[in-house]
């Protein structure tokens, strides 16, 4: 992990040479007039439709992005509907089983406390994947919602704003986890918070950016002359605005946050047994690293491996297909 | 430009006072009562000993007379007393941190002087095999947890192969480092890597960005041949947010030193962090929290600035 703290893509927010990175296209594009007409037709109106199916096509086109989505739903089902399938006792302790090497009853083994390993890995990936689902969207709701009122209100409301976000960011998150995890006792709800807590700050610089160039847009304006508060504004128009940039960095928060209860699984500090996630997994298989117990290191990293590639691949995809000066090279 | 620099100053003071809040909050937030953890478990017979330890250390006073007067010792240099190692924080600092900055420096400038040519590459040979190669490279890197990279090099290079030793090198001093270096080998590998996948793929975005600028059709225009197009124009572009990227990726390259030390037990400032971390030692949690985090805004600071002095958009805008 570790890595969360910063983002592949972070523009920043003082110089505008960088900040234009990401940009949502809505009202820039333009299009065949019969390709339109044809879309028109076949989509509800009020949605900016071909901007949309332009943006999908570009996305599909991306075999790393579509392989990531694979990825990513094969590990959803790996986990969540695998158990049915492949069913295993993930509850009782039986040391007469363990180190089993993968044979036909054990597929990929057992490890020391004699489960089996391709069952736990099932079991685990579901705490790896909702505490990192649920973080991601928790810290994007946060991010967002700061980022745009920040960005909306400007001035000095702006600046209080953005230099919290400052301070928190030159904290490198491990750490801010680290201490808060010492303090409380790490259960799955205190993860995703802690997640949470530590990881909105980079969507909120991120969508401040946004907010900043959108308030000036007409309709922003017209909504403003017609009486519409503050509230609606940030609500209705800046934040769905910036659901291309909400959603590349959305992704990314995604494959940070699986890395960050990785490592704090690793250092001791993640989720308490009897449960596990895949950091727990790989880090009590590596004390075996002599012994050469392979079933229980490489399963695990592979699983840690893809599922954090797979929303970098996917955002990846997503955000070539928001971002028009690609698209028109 | 003066103002320009002076509103930055005063902005990273302000971040520094807010940081020192933060940790301030975190260290009040912390369970137990410190006379008794510092005078012992049978103390709490003694209420006149634990009266007279909190009148000493000032922990009768509210708590913003208890933040002025920390912060007036952190700005003394007191950066806290480790109960449990009987040792300043500032003395394990002086110790451990220059490992660390050691160990983080080497990497970080293997990692820049090979994300450059890599994400040029990348970027001229968009969509193409080897921007693929590498994209992925740097993915599997990224999504590899630091303490999987630090083993797998450690079973091969150290057990499968012994060429280098598994542990970073002991020992009091910077002296160790250079006595034994090829201790130091593994370490620095496994955190260049780290840091590589998160350079070289901000590169390849940045020269991307700078591809579709108009300068470079300016340039082309002229008649500039590609060659001169990338290296005269693009890279010279697209170097200049390294500094900001430095600035930035601190904390998360000092992070990743954490682990990266853990692994290889190099007595550096983040395996002083993890092990304070087992053993609930707040003082040297949050004094190290501190150093870094003033270490990040003034870095950033410095980026910000060199900034301004090579790319003179951004002294236009902020005028």
């Amino acid at each position: 992990m570790s890595l969360a703290s910063v983002p592949p893509e972070l523009p920043d927010p003082e110089n505008p040479s960088v900040t234009t990175g990401l940009v949502t296209t809505y009202d820039t594009e333009i299009h065949e007039p019969d390709q339109a007409v044809e879309e028109a037709a076949a989509l509800p109106a009020g949605k900016p439709r071909s901007t949309f199916r332009r943006g999908l096509e570009v996305f599909l086109e991306n075999k790393l992005a579509v392989t990531g989505v694979g990825i990513f739903v094969f590990m959803l089902l790996f986990c969540f509907v695998g158990p049915l399938l492949y069913k295993t006792n993930q509850l009782t302790v039986n040391f007469a089983n363990e180190f089993i090497s993968p044979n036909g009853q054990h597929l990929l083994g057992t490890d020391a406390s004699g489960f089996d390993v391709l069952g736990r890995l099932m079991v685990a990936g579901q705490i790896s994947l909702e505490v990192g689902l649920a973080a991601a969207a928790l810290a994007t709701v946060m991010g967002v919602l700061w980022g745009a009122i920040a960005g909306y209100f400007g001035g000095v409301i702006d600046s209080v704003m953005m230099r919290i976000v400052d301070a928190l960011l030159s904290i490198p998150v491990l750490f801010l986890a680290i201490v808060v995890v010492t303090l409380v006792t790490p259960t799955k709800p205190v993860l995703i918070l802690v997640i949470a807590l530590t990881s909105w700050l980079t969507t909120s610089r991120l969508v401040r950016g946004e907010a900043l160039s959108l308030r000036t847009r007409d309709y922003v304006q017209a909504m403003k002359v017609m009486g519409g508060g503050s509230r609606r504004a940030v609500l209705r128009h800046i934040a769905p605005n910036a659901i291309g940039t909400i959603m590349v960095n959305a992704t990314f928060q995604v494959a940070d946050a699986i890395a960050l209860i990785v490592a704090l699984s690793y250092l001791g500090l993640g989720i308490r047994p009897p449960q596990q996630d895949w950091g727990g997994m790989l880090s009590d298989g590596i004390q075996y690293v002599n012994d050469g117990y392979w079933w229980l290191i490489f399963p695990a990293g592979v699983c840690i491996v893809l599922v954090i590639s797979a929303p970098i691949f996917i955002g990846e995809g997503l955000r070539d297909a928001v971002e028009v000066r690609l698209q028109r090279r | 430009m003066t103002i320009f620099l002076l509103r930055r100053v005063l902005q990273s003071i302000i971040v520094i006072l807010l940081v020192t809040v933060i940790t301030f909050a975190l260290l009040r937030a912390i369970p137990g009562n410190p006379a008794i953890a510092i005078l012992g478990p049978n103390s709490f017979r003694n209420p006149a000993a634990i009266a007279q330890f909190d009148k000493q250390y000032g922990f009768d006073l509210p708590w913003y007379s208890q933040y002025w007067l920390w912060l007036r010792h952190l700005l003394a240099g007191n950066l806290g007393f480790s109960w449990k190692l009987n040792q300043s924080v500032a003395s394990l600092l002086g110790t451990h941190l220059p490992k660390t900055i050691f160990l983080v420096g080497i990497s970080t400038i293997l990692a820049l002087l090979l994300a450059i040519p890599v994400g040029v590459i990348q970027a001229v040979r968009r969509n193409k095999f080897i921007d693929h190669f590498f994209n992925g490279f740097s993915t599997v890197f990224y999504a590899m947890p630091a303490f999987l990279l630090g083993i797998l090099l450690i079973l091969f290079f150290a057990i499968k192969i012994p060429i280098f030793p598994p542990e970073g090198p002991q020992g009091e001093g910077l002296g160790v480092v250079f006595t034994n270096f090829n201790a130091l080998v593994l370490p620095i590998i496994s955190l260049t890597l780290i840091t590589l996948a998160l350079f070289s793929r901000y590169m390849r975005s940045s020269v991307l960005d700078n591809l579709t600028e108009d300068y470079v059709r300016t340039a082309k225009a002229k008649g500039a041949s590609e060659r001169r197009v990338l290296i005269r124009h693009v890279l010279r572009n697209s170097l200049i947010p390294i500094a900001t990227l430095l600035g930035l990726s601190l904390p998360g390259i000092i992070a990743g030193a954490l682990i990266t030390e853990s692994v290889f037990n190099y007595p550096g400032m983040g395996y002083l962090f993890y092990q304070a971390a087992l053993n609930s030692d707040y003082p040297i949690l949050l004094g190290i929290t501190i150093v870094v985090a003033v270490a990040t805004v003034v870095g950033s600071l410095l980026a910000d600035i060199a900034y301004a002095v090579l790319d003179p958009r951004v002294r236009y805008v902020s005028q």
